[in-house]
């Protein structure tokens, strides 16, 4: 099978990335050291190009209802055009078919944006139901896709931008502007401020040199799993998938239960898994000690077995941080990691494990 | 592309040797298995005074990826550990030949240094496997 590429992939090669198949597109994992990428974010700032995310518009009288009903958070809590919310999209049972994120663009109706790996499904998923509503689901891949994140992110994009873009400094978290076609969004995946820009595909190269030329890092997707674990964020398929609901995934609170007649689908599982009592929750765990957890990785408690999700160095901390699913039973600060035949104790603790660049661990 | 010693001899594993002027042998992972791992966040070490056999996992190397066993190349006691490595496990990925060095050995018989391969075989492992 051929990786599909972004408008971006000769920029990497010239950058000198070490390119891998990631969901069937070939995409930078580094550029020459990860730690270095993940560093840069943290202290000045860095580009990713994640073009093989998908945009997708859903416009139409019908809308609004039909994402009350597709999505598990509430898209009328979007009062202003320009404002975001994240979401999970979840199956009858509850499972998480994929967590994205909406974007209320006024007239022009609501923007989403999907993982790589799950887009198609998702895209199928949304037509399947549509329900009779007046309502279109239409991908953009015409869209190219870039974060710029870290503390001298904002500095290093606004002066970039055109200027029915230049309102995009003085974003709220979770606020967007549009114009000509570019989109600015004030996201991120990473801990840190900065932006999240979707752009037309033909000018992406361009914008990319620019952002270089400015002297932002070019960051690859090893550094965007470190960063984003550090700061506490979920990874779809990994973390969570459809054999797990939001509530055992430590996303309970971007289900909006109320108002309590809002049919979304998903809505009867959890509701019968909270009155049951939730078996699992997600938690995080720091390793003191020498090694590095890692998915797969089996955590003792005293109420039963859990599991590392996703496990890591993190540059940051200086050592291994992870999330893990244990029993809820468990109420122990301290638990046992099994690493390669040595159990090693791990703290828990609620992530993030840092944010703005400082740790948040005690 | 990653760099090849011509003195050195080289196993399957991605180990490189270095037969010393005493007889001993130093013992490295090469820049193609530093390139393939990644950043390195931790290293171990044998103790100096172990035995080590031809084959078997000696050191751990830890990257952001994976964690992977490292083989001694051949039988015998171990003479010396990089100690530089447990605070700077970043020097084997930016001197993998040089201040990267993982462990020394006695060889217990230096007929199995006979079994590596040199560096013109390496190289061509290597480019076979990518």
């Amino acid at each position: 099978m051929t990786l599909r590429t972004t408008p971006l992939h000769t920029a990497h090669q010239r950058a000198g990335a070490r390119l891998v198949d990631f969901a069937g597109w070939e995409m930078p994992l580094h550029y020459g050291s990860q730690i270095d990428e993940h560093r840069a974010v943290r202290e000045a700032a860095g580009v990713f190009d994640v073009s093989h995310m998908r945009v997708v518009d859903i416009a139409g009288p019908d809308a609004p209802g039909f994402l009350r009903h597709l999505l598990a958070n509430d898209v009328a809590k979007l009062k202003n055009s320009g404002r975001a919310l994240y979401s999970c999209m979840l199956t009858p049972e509850g499972g998480v078919i994929d967590d994205l994120i909406v974007y209320f663009r006024g007239d022009l109706g609501y923007r989403l944006v999907v993982n790589a790996a799950t887009a198609e499904g998702d895209i199928a998923h949304m037509r399947a139901s549509t329900g009779g509503r007046d309502v279109s689901v239409e991908p953009r891949p015409e869209l190219a896709l870039l974060a710029v994140q870290g503390p001298e992110a904002v500095a290093k994009v606004a002066p970039l931008l055109a200027d029915g873009l230049s309102t995009a400094g003085e974003l709220r978290p979770f606020a967007a502007v549009w114009n000509g076609g570019w989109m600015v969004a004030r996201t991120g995946y990473t801990g840190e401020d900065g932006f999240e820009i979707m752009l037309p595909a033909e000018q992406a190269e361009a914008f990319w040199d620019q952002l270089l030329r400015a002297g932002t890092h070019p960051i690859g997707l090893g550094a965007r799993d470190t960063l984003r674990l550090e700061a506490g964020m979920n990874l779809y398929g990994t973390d969570m998938d459809t054999s797990t609901t939001p509530l055992v995934s430590n996303l309970g609170w971007t289900v909006a239960w109320e108002p309590a007649d809002r049919d979304f689908i998903g809505r009867a599982a959890l509701e019968r898994q909270r009155a049951e009592g939730v078996p699992q929750r997600l938690v995080g765990l720091v390793l003191d000690g020498r090694g590095v957890l890692r998915g797969g990785t089996r955590i003792e408690t005293e109420a039963g077995d859990g599991v590392v999700t996703s496990g890591t160095f993190s540059p940051t901390l200086g050592v291994s941080i992870a999330l893990a699913r244990i029993p809820t039973g468990s109420s122990q600060s301290e638990l046992a990691a099994h690493l390669r035949g040595k159990a090693m104790p791990v703290r828990v603790v609620k992530p993030p494990f840092v944010r703005r660049g400082k740790s948040q661990l005690e | 592309m990653t760099d090849t010693r011509q003195d050195l001899k080289y196993t399957k594993s991605h180990e490189w040797v270095r037969v010393e002027a005493d007889g001993s042998v130093t013992v490295g992972i090469t820049d193609h298995a530093q390139a393939l791992l990644g950043d390195l966040v931790f290293v171990e070490t044998p103790e100096a005074g172990t035995e080590a056999t031809a084959g078997e996992a000696c050191a751990t190397v830890e990257s952001v990826k994976a964690a992977s066993d490292v083989y001694a190349p051949v039988s015998g006691e171990i003479a010396e550990a990089n100690e530089d490595l447990a605070d700077a496990p970043e020097k084997v990925n930016e001197s993998p030949f040089d201040q990267g060095w993982l462990f020394r050995i006695r060889p217990s018989d230096a007929s199995e240094l006979d079994a590596l391969m040199d560096a013109e075989e390496y190289a061509a492992m290597v480019a076979s496997e990518t």
